[in-house]
């Protein structure tokens, strides 16, 4: 009873604490790089490794959908810096068993080096570096989407700050090579999730819209387990769900011709 | 033989049948113990329905109207125990243009990766490598020439070889190495399917002068080495290849010119792909090593050649894909092939040929629309592969393309075809 009470007092007497340390940090608002970047490790370089297994589902405007389901694998060379990826495909059964790699470079002026297998013809195709802001397998997002945009590409400004997001607006150094003029990413203040992102055209109207639905906290990684594109033009939707998200994997260098061929179990599992 | 492989055909979709039933059990929690495949992990089951249909578009006094027309089913099957993975794959297929049921086993093997250094294959598999786009040079694996031009899937052009695949893996470099211990020949053209230049008779022929063939036959003394040596160097892929075995496709005749023959043949080559600017592009190049012929005097053996390939593949626009190739062929012993040449007009020494494919995605990727173009300026001859296919659902696509052979002579190799021109519609359901 007496150890009841104590703990009563101290968790009483602490929560104000708590609550007005809370707000001490929140007052301080770090500058807009460092909220960025902050951001970017926490959305695409989670842990020196992971792996997850996505299903995707498009559906357009007459409600028709289409699914697929893949696994994905990421090792981060550096954090914040190059990446290798690895799609392997379980569905549907016309791509089952496909692989599709990646070797990302940070550096936005050396294009990514892609390559795709394709098992019936036990054939290794070099994929020419594309646009990136093309469609990832058919669904409304990008390449870029799935892989991250360099921060590089675009200046950085902040321009609001409420109690629960920084927002900050993101103008392409280079307009001529994307779709949008700017984009707002609404940034979680305590984790730095980024909770939404909001796409403008040439005429300032939103059209595109990214939103991490849910988050949950896996090996005390704030993960986004759930997010969904919306692209207001087409009235097309795509829902992406993370499951068996796991980090640090100590992953073996799997981004290679041997393992295009044939992936090691943990993989095509 | 027909039995034979309608048998297996059977017994592969028995086991299939077998495979359900015992998923049906351990979804019922009851274990399958009267069922040989109790020891083994669940077998995974996939597979395709494919029919699809063609008319030749010009009138062939030696084939049949109907270029294509077959039901064809395939079923996947895999199993994946600890130790390897384990793969049957065939097709079932009714031929409405011969007018017979097949069966086709496409893959039966079992892998292995018994450590960090070795993978290994064995079995009935299907292998490609090079680099080039629907033209070959170090790849000596068997291709199925028929079906590529009478409208089959493109996976069809890569027929199944028994061989047994080993991959050393080390920091200085990779190896492969296969062995086939009885050639597989290409599924080559012989006049069944597809009309052809017949260089005895001096002009076209198809069903009524059927190339025979007398084929290195018999296991581990007809046999087949290929190997390659390759690494990245900064996703620079550098390979060597080496060959030996005999002409894929029929190189020669016999003496008295009423068979066809695949003389003994070595291939040394090399290649190298890597990003250029904003595409990729890849160079290989290839000597092949008429053994039979080394002097190139023999008439009745084709000549040895270089050949060489340069390719460029470059996305243009969004969802637009340009590849364009160069292809030389080039006879290393011209003027004695010139000089005891029997019959039939005399080819070029040089074959230049010039490929282009675009291909564009439409409708979130659902369409596809793609054209490849082969084109010959020493020729004058082309072969074009529209093709459209449309993914209706998840499960189905639809599809047209056709094959398209224009050539100012008949003796050349698009060229021989011209009256295969053909268009062909499909359906696929997967699952």
């Amino acid at each position: 009873m007496r150890q009841l009470l104590t703990v009563i007092l101290v968790l009483a007497l602490s929560l104000p604490l708590f609550a007005a340390g809370e707000k001490e940090a929140s007052k301080e608002i770090p500058d807009v790089e460092t909220i960025v970047n902050k951001a970017n490790i926490v959305a695409y370089y989670q842990g020196a490794d992971g792996k997850a297994k996505v299903k995707m589902t498009v559906t357009n405007k007459q409600d028709q959908k289409r699914q697929h389901e893949f696994n994905i694998l990421r090792k981060d060379m550096e954090d914040g810096g190059d990446q290798k990826y690895f799609v392997y495909f379980l569905k549907p059964p016309d791509v089952r068993k496909m692989v599709y790699m990646v070797h990302k470079h940070a550096d936005p002026d050396k294009d990514d080096d892609r390559w795709l297998y394709l098992p019936a013809l036990d054939l290794i195709k070099r994929i020419a570096a594309g646009d990136k802001r093309t469609s990832f397998v058919g669904s409304d997002f990008l390449y870029e989407d799935v892989s991250g945009r360099s921060l590089k590409e675009d200046t950085h400004e902040l321009i609001k700050t409420t109690d629960e997001f920084f927002v900050v607006k993101n103008i392409p150094k280079k307009p001529d090579t994307v779709e949008f003029s700017y984009y707002n990413v609404s940034i979680d203040r305590k984790t730095y999730v980024p909770m939404k992102m909001e796409f403008y055209d040439q005429e300032n109207k939103l059209y595109r819209v990214i939103e991490s639905k849910k988050v949950e906290m896996i090996q005390k990684i704030p993960t986004v387990v759930k997010s969904v594109v919306s692209d207001l033009k087409t009235g097309s939707k795509t829902e992406m769900e993370f499951t068996e998200v796991k980090y640090d994997i100590d992953l073996e260098d799997i981004f290679q011709e041997r393992y295009l061929r044939r992936p090691p179990r943990e993989v095509t599992r | 033989m027909m039995r034979y492989r309608i048998i297996i055909g059977l017994v592969l979709i028995l086991l299939a049948a077998d495979a359900v039933v015992q998923a049906e059990d351990v979804a019922s929690e009851e274990k399958a113990d009267n069922s040989i495949f109790s020891k083994l992990p669940p077998i995974e089951i996939h597979g395709f329905y494919d029919s699809r249909g063609g008319y030749r578009l010009r009138k062939d006094k030696y084939e049949k109207d109907m270029s294509i027309m077959e039901d064809r089913l395939q079923l996947d099957l895999s199993s994946y125990p600890d130790w390897g993975d384990l793969k049957v794959k065939g097709d079932v297929i009714a031929d409405w243009v011969t007018e017979r049921g097949d069966f086709d086993l496409r893959e039966a093997n079992i892998f292995l990766r018994p450590n960090d250094f070795l993978d290994l294959k064995v079995g009935r598999q299907v292998l490609t490598w090079g680099t080039g786009d629907l033209i070959f040079i170090n790849d000596l694996f068997p291709k199925d020439w028929q079906s590529f031009f009478i409208g089959r899937d493109n996976e069809y052009l890569k027929a199944p070889s028994d061989a047994l695949k080993a991959g050393f893996f080390g920091d200085w470099a990779n190896l492969d190495i296969v062995y086939t211990p009885r050639f597989d020949p290409d599924r080559h053209i012989d006049g069944t399917r597809l009309s052809y230049w017949n260089s005895n008779l001096a002009r076209l022929a198809g069903e009524d002068a059927v190339i025979h063939t007398d084929k290195p036959n018999s296991w581990f003394r007809d046999s087949e080495f290929a190997v390659r040596l390759y690494k990245n160097i900064n996703n620079y892929e550098f390979a060597l290849y080496g060959y030996r075995g005999y002409w894929k496709s029929p190189g020669g005749q016999t003496a008295s010119m009423s068979q066809a023959i695949f003389p003994d043949l070595n291939v040394y080559g090399a290649s190298i792909r890597g990003a250029i600017g904003r595409g990729i592009g890849n160079l290989e190049v290839g000597y092949y090593e008429s053994a039979d012929d080394l002097s190139g005097k023999n008439a009745l053996v084709d000549n040895s050649q270089m050949r060489y390939l340069a390719g460029y593949t470059q996305e243009i626009a969004r969802d637009f894909t340009a590849g364009v190739q160069y292809y030389l062929e080039q006879m290393m012993d011209f003027s004695q092939y010139k000089n005891s040449l029997i019959s039939g007009p005399a080819r070029d020494r040089d074959r230049h040929l010039i490929t282009l494919r675009l291909t564009k995605l439409l409708m979130n990727q659902n369409l596809r629309c793609s054209l490849f173009t082969y084109y010959s300026p020493s020729d004058k001859d082309v072969h074009m592969r529209p093709n459209v296919n449309y993914k209706l659902n998840d499960n189905t696509a639809l599809e047209i393309g056709g094959n398209i052979f224009f050539g100012d002579y008949s003796n050349t190799f698009f060229g021989q075809f011209q009256n295969n021109t053909n268009v062909y519609a499909g359906m696929r359901y997967s699952f």
